[in-house]
């Protein structure tokens, strides 16, 4: 049987993951309990990702998208003094930016790197001037305690807990997985990836599943940035999402672009920022605050450095389309 | 009995290109219509306009008698029109079941029943004889399986007119003859096929009909009984085609290239040149010939520096030379006319001066050593431009102004105008006008007049069979047989390029 | 000659349309926060450029998006994005600071120099990072300057809150320099001006007369003509992001030198961003960097003032700025213009 790196990662680190349980099963409860946050939103970031390059579309502009979500989602929820309220426009505001960037890359043809730097720039450009201070929201939304889950032992103290953004979140997650895979839109979508003249010659509209695409990826971009806002830090602070974004298209590059590989990946990228802090609490290092800032970068950079060149992105992505050229 | 196909009038226009200008068209059920033509006369934009790849500007397509709207594949694909590409519309990374089932999947609750899909793709293979494995990777087949696979993506469709774009260009003559077998049995099952090509040998085997197309106009309608391949020839071109180019004898001296022994590695690192020996002598052209991807591309690489050898010594004017970067090829004696000339060949948003000098501008007298001599630049550039008759306003002007044709002639200028005395041609007139055709053999033959030794890998076997002095055949990697081009046979090339007499696959 | 003439026409009318739209567009957001949008503009341009120290403000806050700007721009011709000119100018800007400040007693014919080497180096030592993942692992340039743009902030902070702090002090900041690495003024404008200019001069005679300019440019154009060619890709990756490493660093130490007189984390924010503006408004010109470079800090220089009369949040620069880029990059402009697009285009996609 071929060696696969996956199983031996997942085997590995149950085993660890039991090493230190019997040593310290609180903390070690909760140091993973904690990685969810600090990869959820890398998580869903990473999907907006994957779902936009296996259509062929690169989007660099996440960071952007999430920035400009998380900040109507704030400020629309303070506003209002409804967080539901602000989630529902911080989705609708990455359906937006995935529409903006949609109509640079597909329509226009842009350069699709300097689509998404635009996007990000812009992002930021508006945030600063629109950002006012003093304003709150109600509240978070809270975590909700699963009944019967929650109270198996080891496992239950993990998962439940959680905001619902988090919960739909991994749903979302697992079914862009198997809508990927097994349904006539995940087909149709890759091979515009791979081969978008075969996908048009065979009567899929090259154009219109990318436009697709790209916007409901946008709203995932939109769910990620209101996440951070509304679920997991409660406020909004100008460049608030701190180069997210970018991580995560280094977690979907690792997680070869298939969202299940990008999921595990983002948990790898939690676990160590957790793990860090932890480590910190203790005291156990004295490390300076600011090469614990530093940590998820130097580890993105190292991922692509270690992955890319083993890994074969979607072939047609950053290509635009030309449909009379087949 | 009704027309299955009418096109009326249909026009398209690309920039400044009149690819099609007022031309109709029609198929019958069960009839075979050949549309014939030279490279760029249109052909492949009218069969694109009807399956609605492309937006025709005006015309009227029917099928059925019913109008098709423009520019819409999902609506032609409805009303049973079929296409097989010139380039294969197949996903590389995906399996053949999920390229025949995409955009018409069976699905369940939403969920695509792999399950069905791939029975139904083993029943269609028993039922046109067209036997494939339905869960091969398309990038793991050889080029006639996954011709094969385009065909039964057509006919899955139910389709009543199948459209062929060049079938027969990647093909082995056998695989080409059992393609019209394959053709004639679905014409008697009432399908009705439109079938582009420029080889007047198959139109006179298999059409019915012959509809001629010339710079994007309709040249003439005939029937192969009414009409001989020369008056073919005649249509296609416009004038009398000189079947032979003109060139005096060879007069071949000492080996200028040796190859001896060459294994070359493909990009899917599978070995694609396997234990090759050849030598070019001062003064000749050796001709390769053969079915595309059978070694050529990575034979000229490996030569040329594009590629490492795996094995093998390359010898240049007698000296041996190692594994080198294409500029070094080049200082040690090669020219080279590579095979994608938008890729490799030139830069297309410089001038055509600087595309004239790519490969030396570093050196005397384009430079002083740091500093570049724009004027030698220009200079060199107008006397080329003048001395290779390439069309343009200014050598000052961008190289992606030219046409295919004369962005050929720019490669061939800044390449044959140093006469080095080893020449690699691959491809060398691949989608350039006919004008240009004869310009470039011209030099071609030139070159070795003036005692160069020209390596010419061509898909086009006429091509080879008369600018060469030898002809080498290349299959699987290896030269099985080489002739003096006096007593080639075209046949016997036909069945080497195969592999051996009646090698099926 | 008439082509080129036409491409100047052209590299003219898009930037200026697009500055155009951009302040329509501004304008509209300024009277939605209920203030005069023409008052504004008119007091951010009497500010800029309407008298002499205005004007000599403008060239100061000019000077380090110049070059910036050119380190975006060197890094576009050879086809890559350097996102990163932030990282490598604060980078450039603590390393001239510490040399200001530790080498005590030199001449400052020796110590102005010494310094600016100092930025200049570690500049290119962080895009050197880029440039060699770029080249030997394919890692895509955009993602890794950006990562070391963060990396460099935080280490920079790291440093001048700790080893390289200023003593007895509470700020995190290093001591000050020395005057001896202090830049001096030149007819009132900052000397800095003058050296960013050559440099741009330099850039742009690099480009057109010299083998180097035409191996970068070659690359830039199609990377696989010019591997065929006998340019090496790998060493034109490396060796443009060194030279727009550098310029970054030569950027963030002319400011250190000339205007801060030590490093302070908060300094120096956004100057590196500003450079992809300008040198994308600038289409990667070098020499029309500088026209870019004026305008940019003209607007960066007056905003305080335009929010002190106009009440006019300084953020509004941030976002014409983002406005200008959008406008000057889409093709809507091309389109309207009916010309054909010569855009900048860029490797996309992670593998190459």
């Amino acid at each position: 049987m071929r060696f696969r790196l996956s199983y031996f990662v997942i085997v590995s680190s149950i085993l660890l993951f039991a090493y230190f349980y019997s040593q310290n099963s609180i903390v070690t409860s909760s140091v993973v309990f904690t990685a969810i946050p600090f990869a959820l939103p890398l998580a869903l970031a990473a999907m907006v990702g994957v779902m936009c390059e296996r259509t062929g579309i690169v989007n660099i502009g996440i960071e952007g998208t999430m920035l400009v979500s998380a900040f109507t989602a704030f400020f629309l929820g303070a506003i209002l003094k409804n967080i539901s309220a602000g989630l529902f426009i911080g989705i609708m505001t990455g359906v937006l930016v995935g529409l903006l960037l949609s109509v640079m890359t597909i329509t226009w043809k842009m350069d699709q790197i300097i689509a998404g730097v635009i996007i990000n720039i812009m992002a930021a450009g508006i945030t600063s001037f629109l950002y006012r201070q003093n304003y709150r929201i109600p509240s978070t939304f809270l975590p909700i305690d699963i009944p019967v889950i929650g109270d198996i032992p080891v496992i239950g103290p993990i998962v439940s807990n959680h905001g619902p953004i988090t919960y739909f979140g991994i749903i979302f997650i697992f079914g862009l997985w198997v809508a990927l895979y097994k349904t006539p839109w995940g087909l149709r979508s890759r091979s515009v990836g791979e081969h978008p003249s075969s996908a048009d010659t065979a009567g899929v509209s090259v154009v219109r599943l990318r436009y697709i695409n790209v916007t409901i990826a946008g709203a995932v971009g939109g769910l990620a940035g209101s996440y951070l806002a509304l679920e997991a830090v409660g406020i909004f602070e100008r460049g608030f999402t701190a180069g997210k974004g970018f991580t995560a298209l280094a977690i979907m590059i690792f997680g070869r672009w298939n969202p299940l590989g990008a999921f595990a990946a983002a948990l790898f990228f939690g676990l160590s920022q957790a793990v860090t802090n932890q480590l910190m609490i203790d005291e156990v290092v004295q490390i300076p605050q600011q090469f614990v800032t530093m940590l998820p970068y130097v580890l993105t950079i190292l991922i692509l450095a270690i992955s890319a060149g083993k890994v074969r992105p979607p072939a047609a992505e950053g290509i635009p389309y030309e449909k009379e050229k087949v | 009995m009704t027309n299955l196909l009418e096109v009326e009038n249909l026009s398209k226009r690309f920039g400044s290109v009149q690819a099609n200008h007022e031309i109709s068209l029609t198929v019958k059920p069960g009839e075979i219509v050949a549309l014939l033509g030279e490279n760029g006369a249109g052909k492949s934009t009218l069969v694109k306009a009807v399956i609605g790849l492309v937006k025709p500007d005006s015309g009227v397509i029917r099928v059925k008698g019913e109008e098709l709207p423009y520019g819409d594949t999902a609506e032609a694909i409805a009303r049973g029109i079929g296409m097989v590409h010139q380039h294969f519309q197949l996903v590389p990374v995906m399996s053949v079941t999920e390229n025949l089932v995409l955009g018409d999947e069976p699905t369940k609750f939403g969920f695509i029943q792999m399950q069905k899909a791939k029975r139904e793709t083993a029943e269609l293979s028993k039922r046109y004889g067209l036997a494939i494995d339905p869960d091969a990777i398309i990038e793991d087949l050889p080029v006639g399986m996954a011709q094969r696979v385009e065909i039964l993506k057509a006919l899955r469709r139910d389709v009543s007119l199948l459209i062929l774009d060049e079938p027969t260009a990647v093909l082995t003559p056998q695989e080409t003859d059992e393609l019209l077998e394959v053709l004639r049995n679905l014409a008697k099952k009432g399908v009705g096929i439109l079938f582009i090509t420029h080889k007047l040998r198959e139109v006179m085997a298999l059409a019915d009909r012959v509809v001629v197309l010339r710079n994007g106009k309709l040249a003439g309608s005939t029937t192969p009984k009414e009409s001989s391949e020369s008056q073919l020839a005649q249509l296609m071109v416009g004038r009398e085609v000189v079947l032979h180019v003109e060139k005096g004898p060879g007069n071949p001296t000492g080996a200028a290239l040796e190859v001896r022994e060459l294994e070359v590695l493909d990009d899917r690192k599978l070995e694609a040149v396997k234990g090759l020996s050849l030598q070019v002598n001062a003064g000749e052209i050796l001709g390769i010939a053969g079915v595309e991807g059978n070694g050529q591309r990575e034979l000229v690489e490996a030569i040329c520096g594009m590629r490492n050898r795996r094995k093998g010594t390359v010898r240049i004017a007698g000296k041996e030379v190692p594994n080198l970067k294409p500029h070094e090829v080049h200082a040690a004696g090669v020219s080279h006319i590579p095979e994608d000339r938008e890729r490799h060949g030139l830069v297309a948003s410089y001038s055509i001066a600087d595309n004239l000098v790519l490969n030396r501008f570093d050196q005397e007298p384009f430079a002083k050593g740091w500093i570049r001599n724009l004027d030698a630049v220009a200079s060199n550039g107008e006397e080329l431009v003048e001395r290779y008759d390439i069309r343009t306003p200014s050598a000052s002007a961008p190289a992606s102004s030219l046409s295919g044709g004369n962005k050929q002639k720019t490669v061939v200028a800044r390449e044959l105008s140093q006469d080095l005395p080893v020449v690699v041609a691959s491809q060398p007139t691949r989608g350039v006008d006919v004008g240009s055709i004869e310009f470039i053999h011209k030099q071609l033959i030139s070159a070795r007049d003036r005692g160069a030794a020209v390596l010419l890998v061509s898909a086009e076997l006429d091509e080879i069979l008369s600018l060469s002095d030898r002809v080498a055949v290349l299959y699987g990697g290896k030269i099985v047989a080489t002739f003096d081009s006096k007593f080639a046979n075209r046949d016997e090339i036909g069945r080497l390029m195969a592999g051996s007499q009646g090698a099926h696959s | 000659m008439a082509i080129l003439q036409r491409v100047k026409l052209q590299t003219l009318s898009i930037p200026l349309l697009s500055l155009l739209i951009a302040f329509i567009f501004g304008s509209l957001l300024i009277a939605m926060q209920g203030s005069n949008p023409l008052f504004a503009y008119q007091v951010l341009f009497t500010k800029a450029f309407g008298s002499i120290e205005g004007i000599a403000t403008t060239l100061a806050k000019a000077t380090p998006l110049i070059l910036s700007g050119l380190a975006v721009a060197i890094c576009l011709r050879a086809g890559l994005f350097n996102i990163g000119a932030q990282g490598q100018l604060i980078s450039g800007a603590l390393a001239s600071a510490w040399a200001g400040y530790s080498f005590v007693g030199l001449p400052f014919l020796i110590h102005i120099p010494l310094a600016l080497l100092f930025g200049a180096f570690f500049g290119s030592f962080v895009a050197l990072v880029a440039g060699l993942l770029k080249a030997y692992r394919g890692v895509h340039e955009v993602i890794t300057t950006i990562m070391l743009n963060s990396i460099v902030i935080a280490l920079a902070d790291y440093l001048a809150s700790t080893p390289f702090k200023e003593p007895d002090q509470p700020i995190t900041r290093t001591p000050k320099i020395e005057e001896s690495a202090r830049i001096p003024d030149l007819f009132g404008l900052p000397f800095g001006f003058f050296i960013a200019i050559a440099i741009s001069v330099v850039f742009w005679w690099l480009m057109r007369r010299t083998t180097t300019g035409f191996r970068i440019e070659t690359i830039g154009r199609n990377r696989n003509a010019g591997w065929y060619a006998g340019i090496s890709v790998k060493r034109v990756i490396i060796s443009s992001m060194l030279l727009g490493g550098a310029t970054a660093g030569i950027a963030g130490a002319v400011e250190t030198l000339s205007i801060t007189g030590r490093f302070e984390p908060a300094f120096n924010a956004g100057l590196g961003f500003d450079g992809i503006t300008v040198a994308l408004l600038a289409r990667a010109n070098p020499l029309g960097v500088i026209p870019a470079a004026i305008l940019i800090g003209g607007m960066r220089g007056a905003a305080s003032t335009m929010q002190f009369r106009a009440g006019v949040a300084p953020e509004i620069v941030d976002l014409l700025l983002a406005l200008i880029l959008f406008f000057v990059t889409a093709p809507i402009l091309l389109r309207l213009l009916k010309r054909k697009e010569e855009g900048i285009s860029l490797s996309s996609g992670w593998s190459n």
